[in-house]
């Protein structure tokens, strides 16, 4: 049923990259429980601006879970306390009447804070960037059933590359890594038969700009897991570790 | 202006390939002296800025999120068409051609549909080739399923991510360019015009959205891949950055605008549910497969579904249209959920909704099959309403998804302005009147991976390289015009934020130039418009800082843009007296109240020309032939 909550949020403000920061106290009254975590937003920053104030900046595009522009974090915890669910489709029936919600800027150090929520996340696409596709220019593919793809591979695959992009993996990660990031991907291309000619080289290359990009490394805490929307699993950073071992150990990619 | 569509000659199966032997080339070795400027990377800007440059051109590449991996088409669902006919049903090149041609209400250009047609089963190749994760059989081969208004099983997909798989290929194919060095890539910033010399494009002028600065670029040629104008619904299924500022400036710069009164109301929605609401949520129409569309044969009745027996139940679509079914095209089955609702019998909470009902499917297949095709379109709808689809029927209802209109563009895709392209959505030229599920992906990809390549060659062989740079007189000019708008809004200091003036203006949109529409409503909401337009610019309250990240001054710009589009739709709207795909005027219709086309007196592309802030836009004629296709009155009876 429908009912409307009042909160108080105490939100991260930030003029730009070179300010400080400090969390300000804001209040969200009459907040329908219908709502969503941004409409929310919307509403407070619609009051903010009508009291002459400047209101939050916030990334958000779709608004449907999809394009991974939105994400903060909510209570201490990426995209808040829903399990696999983006900020966008977190609805406000999840908080109670009277309660205190923070909210801070995803915080990392290859993520830079731009202003208030808002943090520059370029250094997902350098990973990317280092070799997350298939070398394939348009034009000369052959006729795409000549090449069968067992369903299970598929379907792993497609588990894989469900992947947004938000950056939540990072941000819940004590060593703030990309690792169920890159993992993915890595995984995603690594086990369909197109991706394997540059598997070894992929691997190699995509975690070595984790490392230049300023990601830290794993080690096993499972949070990234646990706050993914899409809920990839860190099966993919195991596959993502032997592609690696074996690009290493028997492929030549190392020199 | 007389509008060249520079349709090549011959039988239509051959123009393509006639036409690419006509193009001239550009000599390999020349082609890194040429620089191409591609605004947008979603299916058409990401898939043309990886493939010109993989042809060895310097492409600029720009987006407004922060990443190009984030453009709109990326939440496309359901899947793309191609004429592959793997499920040996009597799909072809032809057929898919026909269906477009057909579907669109006969106001597409023949040309171009066909070489849609011919060039998806490219499409297909080329993603999965990128490592696209298609659905699969068991035995290895591509899966594929019917979609909305296809007699064929001719749709691939990814789950309910299609859009999104598609996009990230070619996110992937562009990565790969940029780490190449043949792609610069500029994210966050917004394209505020273009700049024209010598009736030819030169570049670009864009604000950076993080720091405010107002950027320039120059260039050999422009392409706009910008998507599309949902948004001046204020409600839409379209991203909230998704506008029409990029497409209106380029129309006020030159570019005629083709019949932009044909949007296209997707029947499947969550329906709204609050003022507050920012965007509606699309559920695949792919649902309509396997869910049956009903509402109580009794107006009024507010009883729950499950209490609401089958005698008493009015499965409309089924009954009105007995071979189609649920799976009429987009515009009938949102036209029927209106008409059953303004009867009184819809419902949920405010009577705008129709029910989906999956009990059915899920006896006959089991519900494990029924979420394995389903899941998380399914979980999806939990999420935002709260109720188990598995258990009670989803509420849906008709919304904004996808706009026909766009820039008029001839068979090489280039605008009324020499060296300007336009792709997918910001163009008009594939869907006619209404477009067919899974063929926006289609569209997108062939324009980007297969049209473009081939005919920006020739403009740039014939037209040469640009000697006109960013510090030209005409580029001051128009950054200085972009800073004194962005001035101008900050200093009004009026009383309505920007959201309250884009709601008013949705509001009068879906009124009087939504899914029904009639001569004296628009009259109506032309005035309507006008004076709403006046007060923006009086009494909006724009706050923040010009040079800065300032997202209300990004908004109060598309919004001042949608106050002049909004008028420009109107007028189309207004002038097309005739219903036709998704522009039904109820003073033109059948007795069976389907839409009724009147050929001899508008089968033609109304492509508007901008003549000053005060005048009245031009018409221009593209007059459409049909020479394969018979023009017929359709029926999906």
């Amino acid at each position: 049923m429908t009912k409307t909550i009042n909160l108080t949020l105490k939100v991260w403000r930030q003029k730009n990259a070179g300010d400080k920061g400090k969390f300000e106290t804001c209040q969200a009254r009459n907040i329908s429980t219908d709502m969503s975590f941004l409409e929310m937003l919307d509403v407070v920053n619609e009051g903010l601006t009508v009291d002459g104030k400047e209101p939050i900046a916030f990334d958000h595009d779709c608004r449907e879970g999809i394009c991974g522009m939105c994400g903060t974090v909510v209570n201490g915890r990426a995209h808040g306390p829903e399990k696999g669910t983006t900020l966008c489709q977190l609805h406000m029936r999840h908080f109670d009447d009277g309660d205190t919600i923070a909210i801070e800027p995803w915080r990392a150090r290859a993520f830079k804070v731009l202003k208030d929520l808002v943090v520059d996340r370029s250094a997902l696409d350098g990973i990317i960037q280092a070799g997350g596709y298939i070398s394939v220019n348009a034009g000369g593919a052959q006729d795409a059933n000549n090449l069968p793809v067992p369903q299970d591979k598929a379907d792993k695959a497609m588990d894989a590359a469900q992947c947004i992009g938000c950056g939540a993996c990072v941000a819940s990660c004590p060593n703030a890594s990309a690792m169920l990031f890159a993992g993915a991907k890595i995984s995603h291309l690594a086990l369909l038969p197109q991706g394997r000619p540059e598997a070894a080289k992929r691997a190699w290359a995509m975690v070595k700009a984790m490392d230049a990009l300023g990601f830290g490394n794993c080690t096993n805490e499972r949070e990234c897991e646990a706050e993914c929307p899409k809920e990839i699993s860190i099966v993919n950073i195991a596959r993502m570790n032997r592609e690696y071992y074996k690009a290493g150990f028997f492929s030549g990619e190392k020199n | 202006m007389q509008l060249d569509s520079k349709v090549p000659g011959g039988p239509i199966q051959d123009k393509w390939d006639k036409h690419r032997f006509d193009l001239k080339l550009v000599n390999p070795a020349n082609k890194r002296k040429y620089k191409v400027i591609v605004v947008g990377t979603g299916l058409g800007g990401g898939a043309a800025a990886a493939s010109l440059a993989e042809l060895g051109y310097n492409v600029l590449n720009f987006c407004i999120q922060d990443s190009p991996r984030r453009a709109h088409s990326i939440a496309a669902q359901g899947g793309i068409n191609a004429a592959k006919n793997y499920q040996n049903d009597g799909d072809s090149i032809w057929r898919l051609f026909y269906d477009t041609v057909k579907g669109g209400d006969f106001r597409a250009r023949e040309s171009n549909v066909y070489r849609l047609a011919q060039v998806s089963t490219e499409i297909i190749d080329q993603c999965v080739a990128q490592g696209v994760p298609f659905a699969r059989e068991y035995g290895g081969l591509l899966d594929n399923r019917s979609f909305g208004g296809a007699q064929v099983s001719r749709t691939f997909y990814a789950r309910g991510q299609t859009g999104q798989q598609l996009l990230l290929g070619a996110y992937a194919s562009l990565s790969r360019q940029i780490a190449a060095g043949k792609v610069k890539m500029f994210s966050r910033r917004e394209m505020l015009d273009v700049v024209t010399v010598d009736e030819r494009a030169r570049g670009i002028v864009v604000r950076n959205l993080v720091t405010g600065e107002i950027e320039k670029y120059a260039a050999d040629a422009v392409v706009l891949a910008t998507g599309g104008y949902g948004n001046v619904f204020f409600l839409s299924t379209n991203a909230m950055a998704s506008n029409v500022t990029a497409t209106y400036r380029a129309y006020k710069k030159g570019a005629c605008f083709a019949n932009p009164c044909f949007t296209q109301i997707h029947p499947t929605c969550i329906p709204v549910h609050g003022d507050y609401q920012s965007k509606l949520t699309l559920m695949s129409e792919s649902l309509r497969n396997d869910g049956r569309v009903w509402v109580p044969r009794e107006p009024g009745d507010k009883r729950p579904p499950n209490e609401i027996p089958e005698s008493e139940r009015d499965y409309y679509l089924e009954r009105k249209y007995p071979s189609f079914g649920n799976l009429v095209p987009r515009d009938v089955a949102s036209r029927n959920a209106k008409e059953q609702c303004d009867q009184g019998k819809g419902v949920g909470e405010t009577g705008y909704a129709v029910y989906l009902d999956f009990a059915d499917a899920i006896e006959r297949d089991g519900k494990a099959v029924i979420e394995k095709k389903y899941g998380n379109l399914f979980q999806m709808y939990e999420k935002i309403t709260a109720q188990n689809p598995y258990e009670v029927p989803m509420m849906i209802y008709p919304a904004v998804h996808y706009t026909m209109g766009g820039l008029w563009v001839d068979y090489n895709l280039m605008s009324t302005v020499p060296g300007m392209y336009v792709l997918g959505e910001a163009n008009f030229s594939d869907h006619g009147a209404n477009r067919l599920g899974a063929s926006a992906l289609m569209q997108g990809l062939a324009d980007g991976y297969f049209v473009i390549p081939y005919t920006i060659g020739d403009f740039l062989a014939t037209a040469g390289t640009n000697d006109v740079t960013a510090d030209h007189p005409a580029f001051t000019e128009s950054e200085d015009a972009v800073k004194a708008q962005a001035t101008k809004l900050l200093s009004i200091n009026g009383k309505r934020t920007v959201d309250d003036f884009h709601k008013e203006l949705g509001h009068i949109m879906w009124e009087y130039c939504g899914m029904a529409r009639n001569a004296e409503g628009l009259r109506k909401a032309q005035g309507l418009i006008q004076k709403l337009r006046a007060e923006f610019w009086e009494n909006v309250l724009v706050p923040g800082e010009e040079k800065d990240l300032n997202q209300s001054l990004e908004r109060a710009g598309r919004v001042a843009d949608f106050l002049e589009f909004g008028e420009l739709m109107v007028i189309d709207a207004l002038h097309r007296e005739e219903s036709c795909g998704g522009h039904f005027r109820e003073e033109y219709q059948t007795e069976e109240n389907e839409a009724k086309r009147d050929d001899e007196n508008f089968c033609y592309v109304a492509a508007w020309e901008y003549k000053g802030d005060d005048e009245a836009p031009v018409l221009n004629k593209e007059p459409l032939e049909f020479e394969n296709v018979k023009l017929t009155q359709r029926s999906y009876k």
